[in-house]
């Protein structure tokens, strides 16, 4: 049977198929979805850890253990699970392990668009990347079988157009025996124990691994030539390959679908064939530099672009302004002046949002505030411009720390979300605890991860297979790590908040403050949805609601009459009641829920 | 057919997703190699959305390529503006007559493009654009939701050789049982809110 899936619901579809016993992973755009639909299927135990190295030494394990495994992430987390790939790249493992990189040319949803094809050869670990989903469902039980042969585990690259697009896929039976008795563990020190004089021994075999691996690229067949006009020969990967196609009919490829390590012969072989030869790939010159490294003339990124995403567009402009094709290939475009500058639709904190009520006060306050990755980044943007910082997952609370012990009078304040608190911030809790700083670290606890799709965290009590299980409080959490002031306030309290931040400034030593209060997005949240009001008569247009940031309350046509400014006025579609414009109105001109009802009743 | 392209554009909770499903699926039910890409930011309220959706014998890239859009489907008059230049000569437009501002419209910074700019631009760029009163459609039908199946039953009329019962088959896959006849007649009303073009 063919269906159309999505990539990440193709490698969902592989692991089922190819026997993947246990997955782990922690959410990420583009790759969530892979282990949310990964979950549903029977015979594969798969969670989110509470993060990337957690969720990949959980996957080592169970290879280890001798169950196919699977660790998926976006690019970042491998960052943050490298130290974890790396040993496993020593002492391989005793059932398939693939290692799925979600990576993000373009930035859709992420900080940076690194290629992580360089982890590859970084760790000699080999390199596969489908080019549709029915490859990327393919390469799942590929790279398990390159696993176990070669006693490694296997890098499935994707990008987020491969995993965000839906293509149609051939589905398959689960091809394996369900176990009657439990598996039992090998012993094996010297291959596990990365202790030196091990790990010496292992470095030579993870070398010849990677020169063997380079005689068997020459006949893996997902790296195939497809001969055609010989004037030009493009080497290519991934998507890209299916852009190039469409772009350049006449010309004859070599699509690799291992981009590490290469197969030279091969490489080689096509380059003698071809008058002209490119590669077309997106990012980093990866495929580019391998090749020049085996002393072979190539064009690659003096054509296209490292930064950014690619499309048909896009490759037919360079080809055409490199020469690759005449000017008369050019498709036909119509650009209008009155089509440019268009209002954007920039992302926003949503009406509602509980993480609104405590930038509106911290700014109020005048902080400077070290934020974290997660909606609450979102706060950064005018009006509230009340994040300063965001780097990476957990930075926020380090830095706060650093920033005070380099000696900055104001108290120092970290921002960061639930999930990434859990995440990566739980270290670096500890080290404010145990180094003694004065920062407060401000914990949105909006009960989910809200950012990629409202994902389950340690401290919601809830697994990704939708089990119960001990939720964490991160007041038992700070105050274990020795933090004496921790406080717990509703963000949809302004006076609270502020009376909190205050005392939190005004005392000396660490303190935590968990703002708790659910996604306003989140069904339960959503049930409590109660539009409130502007009073027309009483709003005299000063603005300070707008200050706030939310698209529920806006300017209306109205104007008053002594100032002239355009009155508020409150959309009933988006306005979920938080009541924060209610609190910030100094003219009272805004109804509370409870005024409303009692307005309801009156009329 | 070598290939037709659709590119469905609108605003994040209008429904656009299901639409571009429901596209896809109709192409594979009428033979067709089907891909189709969406293309949004973060995961927040009301940013724009839109979708890529391609027909063919073989379906390279599953984005299309500036210019070479068959057909655009935008749910948001503002969205179709955007868009349009995405059109390939003798392309239609089908657009839906919802308005959405953006914060910076609503805050007073940007104005929205009144009726008579997106009406006077779209013209400039293509030939056949089809502006379909979808929500109040929709409306009288008993449900602005379905304002998406009506614009799906409107583009359905220039796909002449995919018959309505293979749109209704993809719609009625996705659709919940006691919402089965709404959606039908929105297709159904959708096919006949499209007028002979007068050029
Ligand atoms: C290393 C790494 N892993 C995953 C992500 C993707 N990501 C971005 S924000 C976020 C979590 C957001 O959740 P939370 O901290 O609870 O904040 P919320 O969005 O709910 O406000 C995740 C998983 C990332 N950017 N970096």
């Amino acid at each position: 049977m063919r269906v159309l899936l999505s990539g990440n619901e193709a490698i969902a579809r592989g692991g089922y198929e190819s026997g993947v016993r246990v997955a782990a992973g922690y959410p990420g755009t583009p790759s969530t979805e892979i282990l949310e639909t990964l979950v549903r299927y029977s015979g594969v135990y798969a969670e989110w850890a509470p993060n990337e190295k957690v969720a990949m030494d959980v996957a080592i394990g169970a290879a280890y253990a001798g169950s196919r495994a699977m660790a998926v992430m976006k690019h970042v987390g491998l960052n943050v699970a490298a130290d974890a790939f790396f040993y496993a790249a020593m002492t391989g493992m005793e059932a398939g392990l693939v290692v799925v990189s979600a990576d993000d040319p373009f930035m859709h949803s992420s900080q940076n668009e690194q290629d992580n094809r360089h982890y590859a050869k970084f760790a000699r670990v080999p390199c596969l990347e489908p080019s549709d989903s029915q490859e990327a469902k393919e390469l799942v039980g590929v790279a398990l079988e390159i696993s176990e042969e070669f006693d490694s585990p296997v890098l499935l690259r994707i990008t987020t157009r491969i995993a965000h697009s839906y293509t149609l896929v051939e589905l398959g039976e689960r091809k394996v025996e369900e176990r009657t008795e439990p598996p039992s563990y090998r012993i094996d020190r010297v291959k596990y124990v990365m202790v030196p004089a091990n790990a010496r021994r292992r470095h030579p075999i993870a070398e010849e691994r990677i020169a063997e691996l380079r005689t068997f690229a020459e006949n893996f067949p997902y790296n195939r030539m497809e001969m055609n006009g010989r004037g030009l020969g493009i080497v290519t990967n991934g998507v890209a390959y299916q852009y190039a196609k469409e772009v350049f009919p006449q010309a004859s490829f070599l699509r690799l679908g291992m981009t590490y390590p290469l197969p030279e012969k091969m490489v080689r072989d096509f380059a003698a064939q071809v008058e002209r030869l490119i590669v077309v790939e997106e990012l980093d010159p990866f495929i580019e530099e391998e090749i020049r490294l085996m002393g072979i003339g190539v064009e690659g990124k003096s054509i296209f672009p490292i930064c950014g995403e690619f499309d048909p567009h896009l490759v037919r402009q360079s080809a055409i302004r490199a020469g690759l094709l005449p000017a008369s290939e050019a498709v036909e475009t119509r650009e209008v002046e009155e089509t440019k500058g268009l209002p954007m639709r920039p992302p926003l904190l949503c009406p509602g949002c509980p993480h609104r009520g405590l930038f509106v006060t911290t700014k109020k306050l005048d902080l400077v505030v070290n934020g974290d990755i997660g909606c609450y980044t979102l706060g950064f943007l005018p009006p509230l411009s009340a994040l300063h910082t965001c780097g990476c997952m957990g930075a926020s609370i380090g830095q706060a720390h650093g920033v005070s012990k380099a000696g900055i009078a104001q108290k120092h304040v970290a921002v960061i979300g639930d999930s990434t608190f859990f995440h990566a911030g739980l270290p670096a809790l500890l080290n404010v605890a145990y180094n003694k700083s004065d920062t407060i670290v401000i914990i949105l606890d909006n009960r989910t991860t809200a950012m990629t799709g409202h994902q389950e965290h340690p401290g919601t009590g809830v697994t990704l297979k939708g089990e119960q299980t001990k939720a964490v409080a991160v007041e038992d959490v700070a105050k274990a790590f020795g933090i004496k002031r921790v406080y717990t306030l509703d963000p949809y309290n302004l006076k609270e908040v502020e009376s909190v931040l205050r005392d939190c400034l005004a005392a000396d030593g660490p303190a935590v403050v968990i703002s708790r209060r659910e996604c306003a997005l989140l069904p339960e949240a959503r049930k409590a949805w109660r539009p409130i009001k502007v009073i027309e008569e009483r709003c005299n247009g000063c603005g300070l609601c707008f200050g706030i940031g939310c698209a529920a309350i806006v300017k209306s046509e109205r104007l008053d009459e002594k100032t002239g400014r355009a009155k508020a006025w409150i959309d009933p579609l988006l306005c979920t009641g938080c009541e924060i414009c209610a609190q910030v109105c100094a003219r009272k001109a805004i109804l509370f829920r409870e005024q409303m009802i009692e307005e309801g009743e009156s009329s | 057919m070598k290939e037709m392209n659709f590119l469905l554009a609108g605003v994040g909770g209008q429904g656009t997703l299901l639409a571009s499903d429901v596209l896809a699926d109709v192409g594979v039910r009428a033979g067709y190699d089907v891909k189709k890409s969406e293309v949004h930011g973060m995961a927040q309220r009301g940013g724009s959305v839109t979708s890529h959706v391609r027909w063919g014998d073989k379906v390279r890239s599953p984005l299309i390529g500036h210019g070479e859009v068959n057909y655009l489907l935008a749910f948001e008059k503002l969205e179709a503006l955007r868009y349009v230049g995405m059109l390939r000569p003798g392309g239609v437009a089908i657009v839906g007559d919802q308005s959405i501002p953006p914060l910076s419209v609503s805050s007073g910074e940007d104005r929205y493009p009144d009726d008579e700019r997106v009406g006077r631009t779209l013209r400039k760029v293509i030939e056949r654009t089809h502006f379909i009163p979808s929500i109040s459609l929709a409306e009288e039908l008993g449900s602005a939701r379905v304002h998406n199946i009506v614009l799906l039953g409107a583009l359905s009329t220039f796909i002449e050789d995919v018959a309505p019962d293979t749109w209704l088959e993809a719609i009625e896959a996705r659709v919940p049982e006691r919402f089965l006849e709404l959606n039908r007649r929105a297709f159904w009303t959708g096919r006949e809110a499209v007028q002979p073009t007068i050029s």
